[in-house]
């Protein structure tokens, strides 16, 4: 076992390596002419300007539609009204956080994002190692994964309805075993009727990278594994897993956003005021917006932005912690 | 030990047929119940979006779930395309709107890649970084911003408030860059050595390489903007200019029948897109794999 259950013998080879080519292009650049120096900083330059030059456009454009205006909502956050631009201090961030609206959607949101990101990782790592196996017609299975896709969400609805509703096939399935009727989507089951939307359309592409990831893990390790007879349970646990990392907060960082996409479905299942267990955030600013509430809509924007960035740099330390040995 | 590895096999042949099916389900409902007259669809799901009408004694109490028309006919899909033209122009509009956008953000993004490509400052990691950040952000907390900046630009009910900021999507661009660092750098190191101009570098070496990378993120930004609906409410506040997307999405529950034949009709460029392109689209989803520049 001691050639695979070591990466951190090779992290360490490879960093001891790194710092062998950092002091040799320091004891080069030390015999460097000034001529030489000055043509390298040329060089430096013009490549600089150049990836300038082809950055510009998007730059720029991502200046103008999304950072500036970003600046904006920022400054309407911390004003009175829309008439009244004065400074208004915290007063909007505090009238927010006492919002009972504002926190029940930000509940609701909290928990939905917490259910689905686990179980679509979880589930969609398991669809992929199914896949893994030697089965017929598996590139099919994949395609029929991938399809949920493609269907137009006002479909999906319809289906949906037909599904959950309270005189709907769900409801007709389990009579079979004597249970009463519940009307789905305003019970308190609503939101596992969204998690199931989710998982329905998302699990296919979240497969789709996992399946990739599996096969960039080195085989000649599994190969050894096999050899000295190490379990499946081992293999996966101790080898494929942490060549998984990346990928696993990949797609959990894809689950978050996307589960606050399944707004868009949640909206046309349900209205603008669902049932209070399906109340987003989203429909929160939504119905904001609509009320033209910009100095609310403005906070609320600003703490998702903050609240995203706060997880997102979790879920990168706690990678880079869980996978950095086994990057060179 | 091969018996069981076969039994093993077949469990998980099992288990994936069985996923299989629920996933396939709701796309195939569609296709088929499109072809259903009104009456068989007002029978079969009268109970659930409250059409059944007294009177009507083959309305029946319980949902019936059908996958096999009665009565095969394209009577919805001659209403929705001969009857009202409405619907073909909305389908006009959806193009309208999908089309630009996927080739500006391409071209776009296919530019900035080549940029992050090149770079090898120190800037480059934060730059990109902010990309990520900026391709993360739920949309409700862009769409203010989004709003803001095509109000003072006036284009509020153009099409172009949705192109414009859908050309600068930060989204190609990361996906572009994480193909394009895999062309072997002496491949751009050669061109430069025969002379060749950065930005002949970029067309005749880099972009070909790119063909594949190229068409397989045009299918997963195609989907997307196919079927938004929210940019479009909010952004295009006139029902002739609103796409097929946001139209299908408010069709009411007289009419459910129609719906399918829509959407159906609706499905049909990306199932194409899906169909031709499969291999394409499952790359460009793998190649995202992690959110390392």
């Amino acid at each position: 076992m001691s050639e695979i259950s070591n990466p951190f013998k090779k992290w360490r080879e490879a960093r001891a390596e790194k710092r062998r080519v950092r002091e040799r292009i320091r004891e080069v650049s030390a015999e460097l002419s000034p001529e030489q120096r000055r043509a390298i900083k040329r060089t430096r330059t013009r490549e600089f300007l150049t990836s300038i030059g082809f950055l510009g456009p998007s730059f720029m454009g991502v200046m103008l539609f999304f950072v500036l205006p970003f600046g904006v909502v920022i400054y309407y956050s911390f004003t009175k009204s829309n008439l009244d631009p004065s400074f208004a201090g915290f007063d909007n961030y505090k009238n927010l956080l006492q919002n009972p609206g504002f926190l029940l959607a930000a509940k609701n949101t909290g928990t939905l994002s917490l259910l689905v990101v686990p179980l679509s990782v979880i589930l969609s790592l398991t669809l992929a190692l199914l896949l893994e196996a030697r089965i017929p017609g598996k590139s099919k299975f994949r395609t029929f994964f991938l399809s949920p896709m493609m269907v137009p969400v006002a479909s999906v609805v319809l289906i949906w309805q037909v599904v959950f509703s309270n005189n709907g096939v769900l409801n007709d399935f389990t009579a079979l075993f004597g249970a009463d009727k519940i009307d789905w989507l305003n019970s308190d089951y609503a939101q596992w009727v969204v998690i199931v939307l989710f998982l329905w359309k998302n699990l296919g592409y979240n497969m789709i990278l996992f399946m990739s990831a599996l096969a960039n893990v080195p085989g000649e390790l599994l190969e050894v594994a096999d050899v000295e007879g190490a379990s499946p349970l081992y293999k996966f646990f101790g080898i494929k897993l942490r060549y998984l990392s990346p990928t696993i907060l990949f797609v959990a960082i894809l689950s978050l956003i996307n589960s606050f996409k399944v707004f868009r479905e949640v909206y046309l299942l349900a209205g603008s005021y669902p049932y209070e267990k399906l109340y987003t955030l989203q429909h929160f600013m939504n119905n904001m917006f609509n009320a033209l509430n910009y100095q609310k809509l403005s906070a609320a924007a600003v703490l998702m932005a903050i609240a995203m960035v706060i997880i997102i740099a979790v879920l990168f330390i706690v990678e880079n912690w869980f996978g950095k040995d086994v990057e060179g | 030990m091969k018996k069981k590895n076969i039994a093993g096999r077949t469990a998980v042949f099992i288990a994936c047929l069985i996923f299989a099916v629920a996933f396939l389900t709701p796309t195939i409902l569609t296709i088929t119940n499109s072809f259903m007259t009104e009456s068989e669809i007002e029978a079969n799901y009268g109970a659930v979006f409250g059409t059944a009408r007294a009177g009507h004694s083959y309305v029946s109490e319980k949902v019936n779930l059908k996958f096999i028309p009665e009565k095969v006919t394209v009577s919805q899909y001659v209403t929705a395309l001969i009857k009202s033209p409405d619907f073909l122009f909305k389908f006009w509009n959806s193009a309208l709107l999908t089309i630009p956008v996927v080739l500006f953000q391409l071209a776009v993004a296919s530019i900035a890649a080549y940029g992050f490509t090149r770079w090898r400052g120190k800037a480059r990691a934060a730059i990109f970084f902010s990309y990520v950040i900026l391709m993360l952000m739920p949309y409700q907390v862009t769409l203010v911003p989004n709003y803001l900046v095509s109000d003072a630009l006036g284009l509020v009910g153009t099409r172009w408030s949705i192109i414009l900021p859908g050309a600068f999507a930060p989204f190609s661009v990361f996906l572009l860059t994480k193909f394009m660092r895999r062309i072997p750098k002496s491949l751009i190191e050669a061109a430069k050595l025969d002379g060749a101009s950065e930005w002949r570098v970029f067309t005749r070496v880099c972009l070909p390489q790119c063909r594949a990378a190229l068409f397989s993120i045009a299918i997963l930004v195609f989907i997307d903007y196919w079927n938004m609906v929210e940019q479009a409410l909010i952004l295009l506040p006139d029902p002739d200019q609103q796409p097929l997307s946001v139209f299908l999405s408010q069709i009411n529950a007289g009419e459910v029948g129609l719906a399918f034949a829509v959407a159906t009709f609706y499905m049909i460029p990306t199932l194409l897109l899906f169909l031709g392109g499969e291999d394409y689209l499952v790359e460009g989803i793998a190649h995202q794999g992690s959110v390392k520049g």
